[in-house]
């Protein structure tokens, strides 16, 4: 590999592989991939919606049959339940930012109800779709 | 500088200078998307049908547009900051150079795409 200097001499993060997976790590790694995925689904598909109503009726209408498709529908429930797990996951890096719920047994209790309450959400989210 | 140890090959290269900026400029917009996007899914659980009629009418309204606007904005530049982050963890020298340029490059692009699309509805463009 050479002999880089400097920035290049950084070494690079670890892989997944190579993390002791206990629950503070899967809320981790769910908050990278639900990020991601909104960064890559989610905006993907914002961007259609506005851009297809800003185009008018007959756009609109292919971007709703498109997502109204049960292939649709399972690509919007993944991104909502995304947006749900972030938000979460999201929230809890804040609280972390400030000091609190770094005790073993803490931690690890919120990781679980922050993964539960993402998956929750997302239910309650589409009841209220469907049913209201 | 040592070559031997891990912690030998990172001392002395000091930080980036660019680090705390990039983490604060990320909770801010986090902030901005929990609210935005938290308006949107109500917004959108609430409009009675999704039929073309109702959608433009709810987003052509000045308030909805100029969330709708502010949204692409927050969630863009969240995103970027983020997907850099996740680059930089795992791709180093003139690949990680490359990968965060054309994510700019993108991320710009898309969200200017974004941004013109609601202002032509809020303007009755379409
Ligand atoms: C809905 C649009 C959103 C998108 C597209 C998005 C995308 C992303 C991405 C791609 C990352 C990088 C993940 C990584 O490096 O592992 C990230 C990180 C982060 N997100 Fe979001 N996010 C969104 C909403 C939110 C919300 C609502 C919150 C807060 C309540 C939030 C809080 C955070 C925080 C705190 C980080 C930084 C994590 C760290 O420092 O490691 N995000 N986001």
């Amino acid at each position: 590999m050479g002999h880089p200097t400097g920035a290049a001499k950084r070494p690079l993060s670890p892989h997944l592989s190579i993390w002791k997976w206990g629950p503070a790590m899967a809320v981790s790694i769910l908050h990278r991939v639900s990020g991601n995925a909104l960064a890559v689904a989610g905006l993907a598909v914002l961007l259609w919606f506005v851009g297809a109503i800003a185009g008018g009726a007959a756009s609109y209408e292919t971007f709703q049959s498109v997502m109204g498709s049960p292939i649709g529908i399972i690509v919007l429930i993944g991104i909502s339940w995304s947006f749900f797990n972030h938000l979460m996951s999201g929230i809890r890096h804040l609280v972390l930012d400030v000091g609190a719920g770094y005790e073993v047994e803490r931690n690890n209790r919120w990781s679980v109800i922050t993964i539960l309450l993402g998956i929750l959400l997302t239910a309650l989210f589409w009841a209220v779709i469907i049913l209201v | 500088m040592g070559n031997g140890t891990r912690i030998g090959r990172v001392r002395g290269l000091g930080s980036a200078h660019e680090g705390a900026h990039h983490w604060l400029l990320q909770r801010f917009t986090a902030i901005g998307n929990l609210i935005l996007v938290l308006w949107l899914v109500f917004s959108l659980a609430m409009l009675p049908d999704y039929s073309f009629a109702t959608v433009y009418g709810w987003l052509s309204s000045p308030f909805s547009a100029t969330a709708m606007v502010l949204l692409i904005i927050s969630t863009f530049w969240h995103a970027r900051l983020g997907m850099q982050v996740m680059i930089e963890d795992y791709l180093g020298g003139a690949n990680r150079f490359a990968a965060i340029l054309l994510l700019n490059l993108v991320f710009l692009s898309l969200g200017v795409f974004g941004v013109i699309s609601v202002i032509r509805i809020a303007l009755g463009g379409a």
